[in-house]
């Protein structure tokens, strides 16, 4: 392997909005190319985690070495890393495309270009990848290849009259799209004789080998036994291993030079000592200066994580720390609840991005978690002239020395054909969006443009957008900075009792209807107790909004004679459970799920 | 504590009601033949221990859908094979539609001496929906030839909550009942279980016909009408569901609650035995098969003295009278607040359960969330 040429390498990554068959694509790739046996392969090979094969989509990038044997009679190497598709993981495709050359552009025949297409390709020009464009899903009766083939020309402004056109479902032309691999992705440049230059795009940790750190090479070689250094972290290791990716499984080899994509080990057992996007050099000879790394990407949601068994504390603490490993967008700092015990406020790029860090934590580490309502960073300025920025709404500062506040605003992009530029317009005002403008991208599609407040989306934006427009609005957005903006402080009294995990930040002027709906659904989810609940929602010492859970009135079981003695156990011991898993607050015992229901107060 | 109860199962009806989870088959002369043979087989390898029998209990199913020299087999059986006390009380239970005057003579020529009949309501219209086979009027030609027989201890249930069921009608039917005066009265407020008819026509989960069953605040008049009204005619409430004129409590369902040892014989019926509950197989044919001999080895449960203490707490506390704290210390040689104090206490600051000298009991409120209560003096 040591002898391979530069030219004859490929790194690549596909890129498309989700859905348009990126998977998909990449199985048949891995599978023409005979990586894997047919047995071997299963459907969506490189979606690894057991949540992504389950969702259809792709979390984390994977990477794998391919060899193509061309038509030209030369043998390639094609590196091909996956990328998430979701907007919430941008910042792992980020990661991805500083590993590649060029990026594969997958285009559904049907839906065309979409937001997150665009989103993508955006991405992929600002790392000055090549795009090679491919139109995929011809076998649809709804295929237009033609139209699609212009949308790209049009909108994007690359060229894609020779695209490949493609059933990735099928195995269609998929040669096509090996061939323009070779054509059409330029080879890797960098010297291998110059001091070692490597950017660490992810990481992983294994038991065994300490933490595996995944690499493109730019410049020089890094072999085992070689002394590298962290630039960033200045950590100095010696190389254990060096490798590339097969289909699911680390192979070892003697070197990777300029221009390869592979992984390092060093017994590395911190996890610190290695941040993605630092550069790896040679400690010996090191490099005039560190790879360009990425943006530091910023958490834009916070939400308190509890352990619903509070022994369970510790446990909970390692799976954030390994999961952070893995997922460098992810933050978290301990906090306490007067409500739930010990647990984290953690930090993350969207909504999507914690409901998945909550399953995985429930799946991979099984535990079971209660989650506070999601919010954004408030930026809160004080009559002192201090500005404090706020993740959990308990730290809000007595109203007396609050100046003003500042909330985030993002400007978001809404791809819909044109029947539902109505409802979606409808939706975005009532999420008080400003109306940046319209474009036509063509006569029955349009691109929405508003600036959203991100509090607006971060709750069920989506599936609000999804159901108005059933199902063809697509939708991404960027932060674009922090606004002036009349928040109040929303608290949730049980019993009388303030709960801290309910409080949230909210527009004054949706308080009443929220905290309308929040004491609504608290009501269906606390069950009736022994005595008559209050719930009510209050701004400051002001109660706008309340419901009663009323009293049991009958808890009782009628019968219970000889043979109902062994059965009638079995339903206190039911009941039992039941009460073991509600919180108590107060003398109300709450169960779990009431705190994150108000995840979902828009559904009907 | 020495065996002193007889719990013996007859499966047989002449038709399931609507309501009923109980473990029952419809009556043909052949099954229950068999049955019977089964039956006292069982009866007749009983250990037995030198203590008299203090209460015999023949439920169901409907017992009286046998013939009479079935049932004189039974009594003859158990008789034979067990010490009876002389005072001992021996129930059977009845549906008021199969009661002949013979039978109902028979009954009290072999020795029985209290009959529990299954009224559950004077309205006919009521009982065709429920699938009852009696109406009123054969109710009450029912209660005429037990009286006329002898049986000097009766007792009727009524059922309230039930499908339709309007307070005026069941006001009528607890008056028409305490007119008529039996010894004691088993008042039930129905519950849906899974497995009936009832459970698909009335599941509130399943969006049917809900709308028939009595609302909350009506189910729950119903329920504080029956201890008002029965309370009046001088029946004292003396268990969840269960209300006599003074010293005709049932002994026997009374023994259940305070932990007393019964044998129970026929299929699916429970014993309570040495500290071992368990219960006979409930297919009929394995029953048959093995003669009668055979216990349901899944059901063996060997009681723990947390589990016994348990049970003294959550079987005790259904009746009105409560628990003695002497009895709990003679017993379990522990003092009761060492164990359940805190539920104790967290129950009475909420009223929920009282205590006087010896005693714990529940009040009425602390009857009516009495599961939520139990559950906590789980351990």
């Amino acid at each position: 392997m040591a002898d391979i040429s530069r030219d004859k390498i490929r790194n690549f990554c596909i890129i498309a909005h989700i859905d348009h068959g990126k998977s998909t694509l990449a199985d048949r790739i891995i599978e023409k190319t005979g990586t894997l046996t047919n047995r071997e392969m299963q459907a969506q090979v490189l979606d690894n985690m057991e949540l992504e094969r389950e969702r259809g989509i792709t979390i984390k990038s994977q990477a794998v070495r391919i060899v193509y044997q061309a038509k030209d009679g030369e043998e390639y190497i094609f590196n091909l890393i996956d990328t998430p598709g979701h907007v919430d993981f941008n910042y792992e495709v980020s990661r991805s495309l500083a590993a590649c050359d060029g990026a594969i552009l997958v285009v559904d025949a049907a839906q065309g270009v979409e937001a997150q297409t665009l989103a993508n390709v955006y991405l992929a020009m600002d790392h000055d990848l090549d795009v090679l464009p491919v139109i995929n899903k011809i076998d649809l009766p709804s295929a237009d290849p033609e139209r699609v083939i212009e949308e790209i020309e049009d909108v994007i402004g690359i060229e894609a009259h020779d695209a490949p056109l493609i059933s990735a479902k099928n195995g269609l032309n998929i040669e096509d799209v090996l061939e323009k691999i070779v054509t059409n992705i330029p080879a890797p440049s960098g010297d291998p004789e110059a001091p070692l230059q490597a950017l660490i795009f992810d990481s992983l940790y294994d038991p065994y080998k300490g933490v595996i750190v995944f690499c493109r090479v730019k410049n020089g070689t890094v072999r085992p036994g070689m002394n590298v250094k962290m630039m960033a972290t200045g950590a100095v290791e010696n190389v254990v291993e060096v490798g590339y990716f097969g289909a699911g499984r680390f192979i070892a080899c003697d070197e990777l030079s300029a221009g390869m994509v592979g992984y390092i080990t060093a017994s590395i057992k911190n996890v610190k000592e290695t941040t993605v996007g630092d550069t790896i050099t040679d400690a010996d000879h090191p490099c005039a200066e560190a790879l360009p790394g990425y943006k530091k990407v910023n958490s834009m949601v916070y939400c308190g994580l509890y352990p619903a068994d509070s022994a369970k504390y510790e446990d909970l603490r390692d799976a954030l720390e390994k999961l952070q490993l893995n997922d460098a967008s992810l933050n978290y700092e301990p906090e306490t609840s007067i409500a739930l015990g010990f647990g984290f406020r953690c930090g993350f790029l969207g909504l999507l991005h914690l409901e998945i860090i909550q399953e995985r934590l429930e799946r991979e580490y099984n535990l079971d978690l209660v989650t506070t309502a999601p919010g954004v960073i408030y930026k809160v300025y004080k009559t002192d002239g201090t500005m404090v920025e706020l993740t959990n709404p308990s730290n809000l500062p007595d109203p007396s020395e609050i100046d003003y506040m500042e909330e985030p605003v993002v400007s978001a992009e809404v791809m819909v054909t044109t029947e539902f530029i109505g409802p979606i317009m409808e939706l975005c005002q009532e999420r008080r969006g400003r109306y940046l403008g319209m474009e036509y991208i063509e006569s029955s599609r349009a691109l929405l443009k508003y600036e959203l407040p991100l509090n607006e989306i971060i709750y069920d934006f989506f599936d609000a957008l999804k159901s108005r427009s059933r199902g063809y609005a697509s939708f991404d957005y960027e932060m674009k900075g922090y606004e002036k903006s009349d928040l109040v402080k929303l608290d949730i009294l049980i019993n009388k009792e303030e709960v801290d995990a309910l409080s949230f930040i909210v527009f004054a002027g949706s308080a009443y209807e929220r905290g309308r709906k929040m004491c609504e659904k608290l009501k269906q989810e606390i069950p009736r107790q022994l005595f008559e609940i209050p719930i009510q929602a209050a701004v400051g010492s002001k109660v706008i909004a309340r419901e009663t859970v009323k009293a049991m009135r009958k808890d009782v079981l009628a019968k219970c004679y000889g043979g109902d003695i062994s059965r009638k156990k079995k339903l206190l011991e039911k009941q039992k459970e039941g009460k073991k898993r509600m919180r108590q607050v107060g003398n109300v015992e709450i169960p779990q799920k009431a705190f994150m229901s108000v995840l979902k107060l828009d559904e009907d | 504590m020495k065996i002193k109860e007889i719990y013996i199962h007859i499966p047989f009806c002449v038709r399931k009601c609507g309501y009923c989870d109980f473990l029952s088959f419809q009556y043909n002369e052949e099954t229950s033949e068999k049955y019977i043979d089964c039956l006292c087989n069982e009866i007749l390898h009983a250990e037995i221990e030198d203590t008299e029998i203090s209460t015999v209990f023949i439920g169901g199913g409907t017992p009286s859908v046998l013939g009479e020299r079935d049932i004189e087999r039974i009594m003859m059986t158990v008789s034979e094979h067990f010490l009876l006390s002389d005072d001992a009380e021996i129930t059977i239970e009845v549906n008021p539609g199969t009661v002949t005057e013979n039978k109902a003579k028979l009954y009290k020529q072999i020795g029985i001496n209290r009959v529990s009949i299954g009224m559950q309501s004077s309205d006919d219209e009521m009982l065709k929906k429920l699938g009852r086979i009696h109406n009123k009027k054969q109710f009450l030609e029912c209660y005429g030839r037990l009286r006329k027989a002898g049986i000097a201890n009766l007792n009727v249930d009524v059922m309230s909550g039930l499908p339709g069921l309007t307070l005026e009608k069941y006001e009528e039917t607890l008056k028409m009942v305490c007119e008529l005066g039996p010894e004691h009265i088993s008042a039930y407020s129905l519950i849906i279980e899974e497995n009936t008819p009832f459970f698909e026509l009335y599941n509130p989960d399943n969006g049917k016909k809900v709308s028939e069953l009595p609302d909350e605040e009506l189910e729950r008049r119903q329920y504080e009408r029956t201890g008002e009204i029965l309370s009046m005619n001088g029946y004292h409430r003396y268990e969840i569901s269960n209300y006599a004129k003074k010293g005709y409590e049932c002994r026997h369902n009374t023994g259940y609650w305070r932990g007393v040892p019964y044998y129970g014989f026929g299929l699916g019926a429970s014993s309570y035995i040495d500290g071992i509950r368990y219960s006979n197989v409930s297919l009929l044919d394995d029953y048959l098969k093995a003669g009668g001999i055979a216990k349901d080895t899944d059901s063996i449960i060997r009681l723990s003295k947390n589990d016994k203490m348990e049970e003294f707490m959550y079987l005790g506390l259904r009746m009105t009278e409560g628990i003695s704290r002497k009895q709990f210390k003679n017993l379990f040689n522990e003092d009761i607040d060492d164990v359940f104090g805190k539920v104790i206490n967290k129950y009475s600051a909420l009223d929920l359960i009282m205590c006087e000298d010896d005693k714990i009991f529940l009040s009425e409120r602390g009857i009516d969330v009495s599961n939520y209560i139990f559950s906590d003096f789980l351990m």
